[in-house]
């Protein structure tokens, strides 16, 4: 007789992730470069080449670009996963996706989460286009974001969330987005749906929609007199922050709706921010 | 339970008929119910139980974190809390309509149970943070302010449905009285929030709200302003 296997502990099927990202003003100032590039278990940092001009940076040529890809499935419940990203002074960051994430259901059952720490420094500028959330059916993912900015910091992001796949009800699901300047508040908003919450099926939160998403854009360049709201569509509407910012909104019945939306109401804002 | 007192001021600050403007807001039941998207008293009860946890709970969170502030005479809070709730509110049609809101009341109050606190909360203050401030006045607590704006906002938006949709008014009432356990329980949510940071307060999104609000204010046919 001897043992197999050693009964697992319950730790093991958690996956604990810690990734970090920075990025700085090149030495002789005519570039951005990357400082700190630290992958982790499931969050995969790659460096990407520069594709000429970048749209949302205002068609600059001198960004670091990093594309973010997934090392394994997940997160999954019990996983705790954690970014952090530093924007140093003076740089211009692009973070990407390579893929949509994915947010499954653990075997042994347990919460997921995820949190993102982005600090953005003076004269810097960050990009963050990533690819959607999938809550998958029965999963129980909390999603935390907070973003540090500078008064002379840009930024442009862009958040979509899909519930649940195809034909799927999803599972329970918590985002929340904070950003702050100078350490005052101008953005902060949470989600959640799925069978642990109640009322965001209603007309008022999501209504039927299946994917949910925004833009959220700050400028310094605004001052206090952001672009002015535009209900764009029936699903959509561009309003302004209190502050040099704006929003944009959009619920729709699938992913790509939610994305034509998205783009649609950037190119609201005319150039430079047009794409 | 509230030992006795306080009772009748409670009742005063959420009844709908105090002359502060809110008959005026169908707290965005109007344009959800222009746009197709409450259609019949399913709807309206998803419609109403959404907004009293996102919206709801937010504008409760923030009128008990006034009231506390004001019971100890920390008025300089105040511009914080009004910093925080800006960032919740990222509709620009629905932060002025909570701003004309706050004013109303204020004018009504200033008349009606002057207080000095009002005239320090600035040019346009906020609904919530006026009605914490005046439900601390009326010598209330966080949890009542919290409970009197969630019923307000509620019984408001129910009572506009009789104008917007074919409904009976029996059927109204219904659903809010089967919210009554949840409005306490939110309340409750909102008192204890109110006892932490401003920035950790309550920040659930409604972006159908926000959506629909802007598409409201430029609708050429409206009965109620918001």
């Amino acid at each position: 007789m001897f043992v197999s296997s050693l009964p697992e502990p319950a730790a093991a099927n958690r996956m604990v992730a810690r990734a970090a990202l920075a990025s700085e003003r090149s030495a002789d100032g005519r570039t951005s470069r990357i400082r700190t590039l630290r992958s982790d278990g499931p969050l995969v940092l790659r460096p990407s080449n520069p594709k000429g001009a970048e749209p949302l940076t205002h068609r600059r040529h001198d960004v670091a670009r990093i594309s973010l890809a997934a090392g394994t499935a997940g997160p999954l419940g019990g996983d705790d996963y954690a970014l952090d990203i530093h924007v140093g002074a003076g740089s211009t960051l692009v973070l990407q996706e390579v893929a949509a994430m994915l947010v499954l259901p653990g075997a042994t059952g347990g919460r997921s989460r995820m949190s993102i720490d982005i600090r953005i420094e003076r004269d810097a500028t960050f990009v963050w286009w990533p690819e959607p959330i999938i809550a998958a059916g029965r999963c129980d993912h909390c999603h935390n974001v907070r973003i540090a900015m500078d008064p002379a910091a840009r930024l442009v992001l862009r958040e979509e969330t899909i519930l649940g796949r195809h034909g799927e009800a999803p599972g329970a699901f918590a985002s929340r987005l904070r950003i702050t300047r100078a350490g005052a508040a101008l953005y902060d908003q949470r989600l959640s749906f799925g069978p642990a919450s109640t009322g965001w099926n209603g007309a008022a939160v999501l209504g039927n929609a299946k994917a949910v998403g925004s833009v959220v854009a700050v400028d310094p360049g605004w001052g206090d007199a952001p672009p002015s709201a535009a209900p764009f569509d029936r699903d959509a509407a561009l309003t302004p922050l209190a502050g040099p910012g704006i929003a944009i909104g959009a619920v729709a019945a699938d992913s790509l709706t939610l994305r034509r939306l998205l783009i649609r109401g950037l190119n609201e804002l005319g150039s430079p921010w047009a794409i | 339970m509230r030992d006795g007192g306080g009772s009748a001021a409670l009742l005063l600050l959420a009844d709908g008929r105090l002359p502060a403007g809110s008959y005026a807001h169908s707290g965005g039941l109007e344009p959800a119910v222009a746009s197709g998207r409450v259609v019949d008293m399913a709807g309206l009860e998803r419609f109403l139980i959404g907004r009293a946890e996102t919206a709801g709970l937010i504008v409760a969170a923030f009128a008990a974190a006034a009231c506390a502030c004001a019971a100890r005479d920390d008025i300089t809070a105040m511009a914080g809390l009004e910093t925080e709730l800006d960032a919740r509110i990222p509709s620009a049609e629905l932060r002025k309509v909570s701003r004309d809101l706050g004013r109303q009341l204020r004018r009504a109050m200033g008349a009606v149970h002057p207080h000095p606190h009002y005239a320090a909360l600035g040019a346009a203050p906020h609904h919530p943070v006026v009605l914490g401030v005046v439900a601390a006045a009326l010598g209330l607590d966080p949890r009542d302010a919290a409970l009197a704006i969630l019923h307000e906002n509620n019984a408001g938006a129910a009572a506009a449905a009789a104008k917007v949709m074919r409904v009976d008014p029996f059927d109204v009432h219904a659903i809010i009285a089967r919210m009554a356990g949840r409005l306490d329980q939110l309340a409750g949510i909102a008192a204890n929030a109110a006892a932490g940071p401003a920035a950790d307060l309550p920040s659930p999104g409604s972006p159908l709200a926000d959506i629909a609000a802007e598409h409201h204010r430029r609708s050429d046919v409206r009965l109620f302003a918001s």
